[in-house]
């Protein structure tokens, strides 16, 4: 990959609000660099602290203690309004006030642009993200997806170097939100802007970044492009949150990890240790018990059968947690089905079963 | 349904007798004689309404031009005006801190506003010129401090009416502007900064335009009242100054010609009126 330098760059970045016994540290310990041209996402749960950061950046918070660079310069005290970074805002905080056109070429105005500069601008903004015909409408006239475009439109008129998005597809329905995600995402590629979204969506992170930080507790708990985040997820945490995963207590003994109710699990540590086996619930067989072979888990009990359209989903008891499988209909294995009560074997694919640090 | 209606019927009743028949019966005094000694005379005539502009001659009946009325009516646009512009500007900063502090201490804030009419506007109108006057605590201090040579004539002037005039109205500015930012969604301004603006352009193209409702509303308030407001005039002016409530007064009490007074009083009320009407179109047409 070619190298364009970083973005933004924080360095040991934290916020404390409050003083003293009462202090809510919101956010710690922050290092990141964020590439020039990357879509990247900022992701968690809410009060993990990503809209805090994406604040920081945007200059509407200050922070307790760090630094943040803007393409290598340091933005400390310089206000929003000087950054070369806009916003597009959770609930789209459009100028209730003003006109398509008026709202897209608010920046150009605050500048002091040409007046024919504006116009052009505006025009350019307006087809790119295809709003052709709706200049003179008020935002009260437009539906939420419409909206949405246009205050993508009026973050990106002035020209900003970094987008930030806050959380932009949340309040759209699921259908608008798929079209946005692919849209935002070419829309990105096309004016090569660095993008930093914040969202608690995983798979809008998956979908679109080319990075994710995942974000809980003010910290973050892993770095990394998104089949990185999903396939080799660090903690406990990440694994739970991206995709969930079936996390189930073990302790390590000579010949693996033994796990109440599903045997050992070959796996290498310190014999002994309490750790977590995390195993993504399609990336588990479920078979009949009875042919039980070495190395599949079990045998467990059927306790609920969730169908779901497109996989059939299951969960087992026996083991120390319930455990969940989800089998893809069709194919050879969509043939397979179970219902309650029928005793059954697991057995995970090569390479799914990740040993975590309790 | 029909007894849900019935709700309304004391609210109704109440206007009808006490506002819509008082003013109808004042439109119709307008058109009427005067009596000698108050009163009206069942006798049609526009006398009073020609004589908001011009004076009859006592001896020959000539009508000779007189802009005595139209200058006072001038002047209380004038010092309503100055009233609402003063009021705009200690009240909107007001309403901002208030609308912008926690919940517990707005509702603090928001009875504070209220506490000055727990007294009686005639007792704060004459406390104010107490406050006002040559030997008054004001002027006093002044000297003390050798600030002043002789007393500064703060009372029975224009100023005085001001600022009685603001010191009553100030709550109904603060009140529906406390309401619009209230209702302010603040994420704008931080749009406003994120697009660049400096906090004078946030303020000019985002914050005002949006409480623009809120801007007219209070100054309604300000305006209307104070355009026909009596008792500031009459007590800090010293009845020297006279303002359109004290003309109307004084042709009730004094020279006793109640069609001039019912004449000022529909001047007054049709000129008000229409104002509203067309404040209401601008902020229609707005709308759409």
């Amino acid at each position: 990959m070619q190298d364009h330098g970083d973005a933004c760059r924080l360095t040991g970045l934290g916020r404390t609000y409050g003083r003293g016994t009462s202090a809510h540290h919101a956010l710690g310990g922050i290092d990141l660099a964020i590439r020039a041209n990357e879509f990247f996402t900022l992701l968690g749960p809410s009060g993990c602290g990503k809209t805090t950061l994406l604040r920081l950046i945007a200059g509407f918070d200050q922070p307790t203690v760090g630094e943040i660079a803007i393409f290598g310069r340091n933005v400390a005290g310089m206000p929003p309004e000087d950054r070369p970074v806009n916003t597009v805002f959770q609930h789209y905080a459009l100028f209730p006030h003003l006109t398509v056109a008026e709202n897209v070429g608010f920046a150009l105005r605050m500048l002091g642009r040409p007046r024919a500069e504006i116009a052009a601008t505006v025009a350019r903004m307006v087809e790119l993200v295809g709003l052709e015909g709706m200049e003179q409408r008020r935002p009260d006239q437009l539906s939420g997806g419409q909206k949405q475009r246009v205050a993508l439109a009026r973050a990106l008129a002035p020209g900003p170097k970094i987008l930030l998005l806050d959380e932009p597809l949340s309040a759209l329905d699921a259908k608008l939100r798929q079209r946005m995600r692919s849209e935002l995402k070419a829309l990105q590629r096309e004016t090569g802007i660095t993008f930093v979204f914040v969202t608690h969506d995983q798979d809008e992170a998956l979908a679109m970044s080319d990075r994710i930080a995942v974000m809980q507790g003010g910290r973050v708990q892993q770095l990394g492009r998104p089949e990185e985040i999903y396939e080799a997820p660090a903690n406990r945490f990440v694994a739970d949150f991206i995709g969930g995963a079936n996390l189930i207590p073990a302790r390590m003994g000579p010949e693996g990890a033994m796990a109440e109710g599903l045997g050992t699990i070959p796996a290498t540590g310190t014999s002994g240790a309490e750790v977590t086996l995390a195993i993504r619930p399609e990336r588990l067989a479920i078979l009949p018990a009875g042919g039980h072979q070495p190395g599949d888990l079990g045998p467990l009990v059927v306790a609920e059968r969730i169908y779901m359209g497109n996989e059939l989903s299951f969960r087992l008891e026996g083991a120390a947690v319930p455990l969940h499988v989800t089998l893809p209909r069709g194919g050879l294995r969509g043939a397979l089905d179970f219902a309650p009560g029928d005793r059954v074997a697991l057995r995970p694919e090569t390479g799914a079963i990740r040993v975590l640090a309790s | 349904m029909k007894l849900h209606r019935l709700l309304l019927a004391p609210s109704l009743g109440t206007i009808l007798i006490f506002m819509a028949l008082p003013i109808a019966l004042t439109t119709l005094y307008s058109i009427l004689s005067p009596a000698q000694y108050g009163g009206v005379i069942w006798q049609p005539s526009g006398e009073a309404y020609v004589r908001l502009l011009f004076e009859r001659d006592i001896f020959d009946d000539t009508l000779s031009f007189n802009a005595d009325y139209l200058q006072i009516l001038g002047r209380s646009v004038v010092q309503a005006g100055i009233a609402t512009i003063l009021c705009l500007m200690i009240g909107l900063p007001t309403a901002w801190f208030i609308a912008t502090r926690p919940p517990a201490q707005k509702s603090l804030c928001l009875m504070l506003v209220t506490v000055p009419y727990w007294v009686n506007l005639l007792v704060r109108t004459i406390a104010l010129l107490l406050m006002l006057r040559d030997e008054g605590p004001i002027n006093g201090a002044l000297q003390s401090m050798g600030l002043a040579d002789g007393p500064l004539p703060l009372a029975y002037n224009n100023f005085a009416i001001g600022l009685g005039l603001v010191s009553s109205f100030l709550p109904f500015m603060i009140l529906p502007l406390y309401a619009a930012i209230e209702r302010f969604d603040f994420s704008l301004l931080e749009a406003a900064y994120d697009l660049h603006a400096s906090r004078w352009q946030a303020v000019r193209s985002v914050i005002l335009p949006i409480l623009r409702p809120g801007l007219i509303a209070g100054g309604l308030l300000v305006f209307i009242p104070g355009i026909g407001s009596y008792l500031a005039p009459d007590i800090l002016g010293g009845g020297k100054t006279l303002m359109l409530g004290n003309l109307i007064g004084m042709q009730f009490q004094g020279s006793r010609n109640w069609p001039f007074g019912a004449a000022l009083s529909t001047v007054l009320m049709s000129v008000t009126l229409i104002a509203l009407i067309l404040v209401a179109r601008r902020a229609a047409r707005e709308e759409a």
